[in-house]
């Protein structure tokens, strides 16, 4: 494989033929902030926040889709870099809603932890209000679509219809009415969605959640006329799991997606409960 | 194919003939809803599910497509088009005045069109006739310096 020689903030760096600058950085220690890149899966640089300082180019370049070439220097971190990233930055905040202490991703946050990194401690532009806020699409029965606090990265849209081959969220209208949603405005509940939750997954920000019933399920545990059955996602072992050889009344393992919200206690239910069926 | 609730009529025969000779090709999606909306006038849902399963393409792609370019529309197009000019020097002459006395004459808004199917309105941007600001025209026909008492008489002429 031929190999490439540049450098990056003066650091000699060697690396295949291909390879982009992000990537590149990366081998060498150097972070470069992201927000739109997922590997393999949303290469596009339209967020604009890993953009670089090439010595020659006319203008700021995209790191995550810039392949590297002989003899390239590449400054990461000039005073022109981080203004740019910040005022972008500020901008993709300038529509968002920041109401983050209310928001299920919070501390979990892509777009959260960028705001921290670059030092963005005020931002200049209004809020949204109730005039410039979109409705949230809530009607699915497990994934709750929040445009407000999209920031059009695409991930979603890009695992929605090249990994899982579903299709049905795209980027709609343009310019500043862009927004990522479902053709004719439809609800995801009334388009052909299976729930498989790869956009969740892929979302930097609150946009896309799950769709939380654990009040209801609190509801549930703590009413005395109900005898408490509890069936753990994924459901999968307790359905079919004896059909693969797995034992009987296989005990919940600590980390699957439902048993990590349970306490202690009530993990010791269930547990109990397991080992002693009813017939 | 299922063609949703379109007639199996002359347009749908040539939507589906437009579909297939450009099916294999790529990036023909804008192609198609072009000549498409030649055949249909706009670009109704169902339309738009044909386009998209006759070329494998997500409805969620060709709704995207369709809502990006101002060149496509899904509402129909009345068979007089009323497009009033809001382009700067027609704007400061009071073009936004006319569209309001147009949209008030009509009983409706922008971009929509009567029930009869016999005008539509939309804005638009400059049209090269800035001299005779504010300008609108109804299909081919240019109005120039109108103010918004002219409107109804104007209307009336399209309305025989």
């Amino acid at each position: 494989m031929k190999m490439i020689n540049l450098k990056i903030d003066g650091t000699p760096v060697t690396v295949p033929e291909g390879t982009t600058i992000l990537e590149a950085a990366r081998a060498a220690g150097v972070k470069i902030p992201t927000l739109c890149f997922l590997k393999d899966i949303n290469e596009i640089g339209a967020c604009r926040m890993c953009v670089v300082e090439i010595k020659g180019a006319r203008a700021l370049q995209a790191a995550c889709v810039y392949p590297v070439s002989e003899g390239l220097e590449v400054i990461t971190n000039s005073e022109k870099v981080r203004k740019s990233r910040k005022i972008t930055l500020e901008l993709i905040l300038s529509n968002h809603d920041r109401r983050c202490l209310e928001c299920s991703r919070s501390q979990n946050c892509e777009l959260q932890a960028l705001s921290k990194e670059l030092g963005v401690n005020e931002i200049r532009f209004p809020a949204l209000n109730e005039k410039t806020l979109l409705p949230i699409d809530d009607l699915s029965p497990s994934v709750v679509r929040d445009p407000n606090k999209c920031v059009l990265c695409r991930r979603c849209v890009s695992v929605c219809k090249n990994v899982q081959t579903v299709g049905v969220i795209d980027t709609m209208e343009r310019g500043y009415r862009t927004v990522v949603a479902s053709p004719f405005g439809k609800s995801l509940a009334d388009t052909p969605c299976v729930n498989c939750g790869q956009c969740i997954a892929v979302c930097p920000t609150g946009a896309l959640t799950e769709k939380s019933d654990k009040s209801k399920v609190w509801a549930a545990i703590s009413d005395p006329e109900k005898y408490v059955v509890f069936q753990t996602a994924p459901a999968v072992r307790f359905s079919i799991g004896e059909a693969f050889g797995m034992p009987q009344w296989s005990p919940p393992s600590e980390d699957s997606a439902s048993t990590r919200f349970l306490t202690p206690t009530q993990a010791r239910t269930l547990r109990s409960w397991k080992r002693a069926p009813s017939s | 194919m299922d063609n949703g609730c379109l007639k199996n009529d002359e347009k749908y025969q040539k939507l589906l003939e437009i579909i297939e000779v450009n099916k294999n090709v790529r990036g023909s999606l804008i192609r198609v809803l072009h000549d498409a909306q030649e055949v249909y006038g706009y670009l109704p849902i169902e339309v738009q599910k044909v386009v998209a399963e006759g070329l494998g393409i997500p409805l969620a792609e060709v709704y995207g497509v369709v809502t990006f370019y101002a060149q496509f529309t899904t509402k129909p197009k009345g068979e007089y088009r009323i497009s009033v000019c809001l382009g700067t020097a027609c704007y400061v002459k009071g073009s936004d005045k006319l569209l309001d006395r147009i949209q008030e004459e009509l009983g409706i808004e922008v971009g929509d069109c009567t029930e009869d199917g016999r005008f539509s309105i939309e804005a638009c941007r400059c049209i090269g006739a800035c001299g005779l600001a504010p300008v609108f025209t109804v299909n081919k026909d240019v109005y120039g310096k109108k103010v918004p008492d002219d409107i109804p008489a104007i209307i009336a002429k399209y309305r025989e």
